[in-house]
């Protein structure tokens, strides 16, 4: 028995681990979709939700229960297997890229030595879930909102890809874990100070391969009503919302481990105000992570929507140039230095 | 698999509205696309269609009034005065001084309303939303105004044949006043500094929608949209009506016909209407506000209805056959409305009821040229095209 007893050990702990992880993650899904209601409606001189419970802070609970209690409505004409696959993929890939975010020293569901490229692929993985929702739905507005994302999403994956090559380089490791605890050998204690362009690059690709404005067009409404999920109700569209804004969560996540020195704070900061040190990391890497989701929803509230063509320029002779530049430069740095 | 050679490729032919969130209301374009790239473009319209002409035709010229409300929905002074000034003139009444800066005064006050809409959901259509939720705060100060001013705030049927239905009172005229107090500094550090210099709001609207000078005349086009392209054409200007010829304004003019020039077009007019409010409240006359000479198109006051027997028939008939000794004659008369030239041609004979009214609506016009705007464009140019021209459906469907 004690035998078993050992081998189930390490399986308990690990879906333990996993049901936190997501369980807390959709809970912060909920109430990101309530935050962003709200900060968006502030700053447009309106309150957001406020009917539903205190401030309307039960709106999202109500949300859900609507959309779980929906019909859920198929298209006549659709590919169905397909049009009820697309949904499943696109939430599996944004979840599963949960697994490999270090939350706090030691917090993490798979502490791979590829978490990087662990990301990256899986959201890529996801752009299989939009182009499969366009064609299946058999609409000529899915369709559309299908082209335009996956063209988004395969041109900027590369150079979102690229802007991490330069943290690659100085952390010389691909697990997050370690590339944090690069970080704090350095006084600096982020990597937003050496690779500010590949920040820069990093985050501008990260609006765009989570759809948010000011590259929205996968789903622009005033064009496409809703994009590639635009024959989609009920639960199944619920995937759809809860799985971008579980992308938004992992994107942000990868900017604080990648530049902000995830759950640490910078020496040079805890130096001078050693009483920093007692704020648990989860709690910093929390406060991050919240900076950079109310980022998303400022661009929202402050930018127009970029033409398709206009995206693709960007994309291919702006980010990706800028990326290799910062690649190059890295990497004489790293050589001379070293 | 070798490709052989009778692959084809086929355009797609999507089918924008009548129920789509960029089309205004129930415009239905028909776009062939090859990619993202507009190949035709076809506008379809008349799905608002009430038959406001056929209408008019079993109205009396009192009755008819608010039929004209429901042209251009956003902006109904405006179109109220162009009916009121087409059967004025048709039948020779002269407006009292007050009641013209009275009607100057609601039709600019209409004509902020209107741009402030039109920018507003045009910017919304390009995906600034925060502009559109600014500027619905100001237009309810203005629809709150226009409450006041006559218990309505959408369709407000104000204007009468021969004058205005009611005096304004100080309150509204201070309130007014205070309004435009703040209103040209709103607009530039609220609106203007969210689009002008925006870069994308330039990459998105800078070079789209080109239309120049020639072609636009020969459209038709009037307007934001003609002086966008750099055509100095505002009636307000050429055949002065109301109290335009009284108040100082100038006429933005746009460059180059595009997007962007049409858009600034709009932020200026509105500070020019702001002006001419301001320059309205200063100088408004004392008087009356009704004609004394147009007894026969205006309504005896209520109270004399009720006690008087002469009014009470003199209502009677009116309401029932409208004015019995209205001259025969026809006439076309035009008017800036915020949309373009809103023209009446008004055929009267002598039955106290429009024989025929004809309207030259400026968003049927502009919703033609929308092919010629969409020349090599692309499906998101198509969207700021559509809020470029600035159609209201109830306006171009009659």
């Amino acid at each position: 028995m004690s035998l078993n007893f050992d081998l189930i050990m390490p399986f308990i702990f690990i879906l333990v681990k996993i049901a936190i992880v997501i369980g807390v993650t959709m809970l912060h899904v909920m109430y990101c979709t309530y935050f962003e209601r709200k900060v968006i409606g502030h700053m447009q001189v309106r309150l957001g939700p406020m009917r539903v419970g205190p401030h309307g802070l039960l709106q999202p609970l109500a949300d859900g229960l609507k959309l779980f209690f929906k019909e859920d409505i198929i298209p006549t004409e659709s590919d169905k297997a397909v049009f009820k696959l697309a949904p499943i993929i696109f939430t599996f890939a944004a979840m599963s890229s949960l697994a490999v975010i270090p939350f706090y020293n030691g917090f993490v569901v798979a502490n791979i030595n590829i978490g990087l490229l662990y990301i990256l692929a899986m959201s890529s993985l996801g752009a299989y879930g939009v182009v499969m929702a366009g064609w299946s739905s058999n609409s000529k507005f899915s369709f559309l909102g299908g082209l335009r994302s996956s063209a988004q999403v395969i041109s900027y994956e590369v150079a979102m890809g690229m802007s991490l090559i330069g943290v690659m380089l100085l952390a010389g490791s691909l697990n997050l874990s370690e590339i944090v605890k690069a970080q704090q050998q350095h006084w600096y204690g982020m990597y937003l100070i050496p690779q500010c362009v590949g920040y820069f690059v990093f985050l501008t690709a990260a609006f765009a391969e989570t759809n948010r404005t000011p590259f929205d067009l996968p789903e622009a409404e005033s064009e496409l009503v809703a994009g590639y999920f635009v024959e989609y109700s009920g639960f199944r569209f619920a995937l759809y919302f809860v799985s971008e804004y579980i992308g938004m969560i992992v994107m942000s996540s990868m900017a604080v481990v990648c530049f902000w020195g995830g759950w640490t704070l910078p020496p040079f900061i805890t130096n001078a105000i050693p009483a920093l040190l007692l704020i648990p990391g989860l709690i910093i890497f929390l406060a991050k992570v919240y900076f950079h989701i109310f980022l998303f929803y400022w661009v929202r509230a402050t930018v127009p929507r970029y033409r398709y063509d206009q995206l693709m320029a960007l994309g291919w002779k702006v980010l990706l140039p800028l990326a290799l530049i910062n690649i190059v430069v890295t990497s004489i740095v790293k050589f001379l230095v070293a | 698999m070798p490709i052989t050679n009778d692959m084809k490729t086929k355009n797609l032919t999507i089918s924008m509205g009548p129920q789509h969130p960029a089309t205004h209301g129930v415009l239905k374009v028909v776009l062939e696309l090859d990619g993202e790239s507009i190949v035709k473009c076809t506008p379809y319209v008349g799905y608002l269609h009430r038959g406001v002409e056929k209408l008019a035709e079993s109205m009396t010229y009192l009755s008819a009034l608010p039929l004209t409300d429901r042209l251009d929905y956003i902006a109904s002074v405006c179109n109220n005065v162009g009916y009121c000034v087409a059967v004025e003139r048709l039948f020779g009444i002269e407006v009292p001084e007050r009641a013209k800066f009275i009607r100057t005064m609601t039709c600019e006050m209409a004509r902020i309303s209107s741009h402030i809409l039109g920018v507003a959901t045009h910017a919304l259509d390009i995906g600034a939303m925060t502009v559109f939720l600014y500027s619905f705060r100001d237009r309810e100060t203005l629809l709150d105004l226009f409450e006041m001013l006559c218990g309505a705030r959408l369709t407000v049927s104000y204007p009468r044949i021969g004058g205005v239905r009611n005096d304004v009172t100080q309150e509204f005229l201070d309130k007014l006043y205070a309004f435009t107090d703040t209103f040209p500094a709103t607009i530039e550090r609220e609106y203007e500094t969210l689009l002008n210099e925006n870069r994308i709001w330039k990459q998105r609207t800078i070079g789209v929608g080109v239309i120049t000078a020639e072609e636009a005349i020969n459209w038709g086009m009037t307007g934001p949209n003609l002086r966008g392209s750099g055509v100095f054409y505002d009636i307000r200007k050429f055949a002065p009506y109301d109290a335009y010829d009284k108040v100082e304004f100038d006429v933005p003019l746009g460059k180059n016909g595009d997007v962007y020039d049409r858009y600034l077009c709009r932020m200026e007019e509105m500070k020019q209407s702001n002006r001419i409010i301001r320059q309205c409240i200063e100088q408004l006359p004392k008087g009356a506000i009704m004609a004394p000479d147009a007894p026969k198109f205006t309504l005896p006051p209520k109270d004399r209805v009720l006690a008087d027997m002469e009014s009470l028939i003199h209502q009677f008939v009116l309401i029932t056959k409208g004015p019995i000794a209205a001259p025969e004659g026809e006439l076309y008369a035009s008017t800036e409305v915020p949309k373009g030239e809103l023209g009446f041609y008004i055929i009267s004979d002598g039955s106290g009821k429009p024989y025929r009214m004809r309207l030259r609506s400026p968003s049927f016009v502009h919703v033609s040229a929308l092919p010629v705007l969409c020349r090599d464009a692309m499906v998101a140019d198509f969207i700021a095209n559509v809020g470029t021209i600035d159609i209201v459906l109830g306006e171009c469907d009659r």
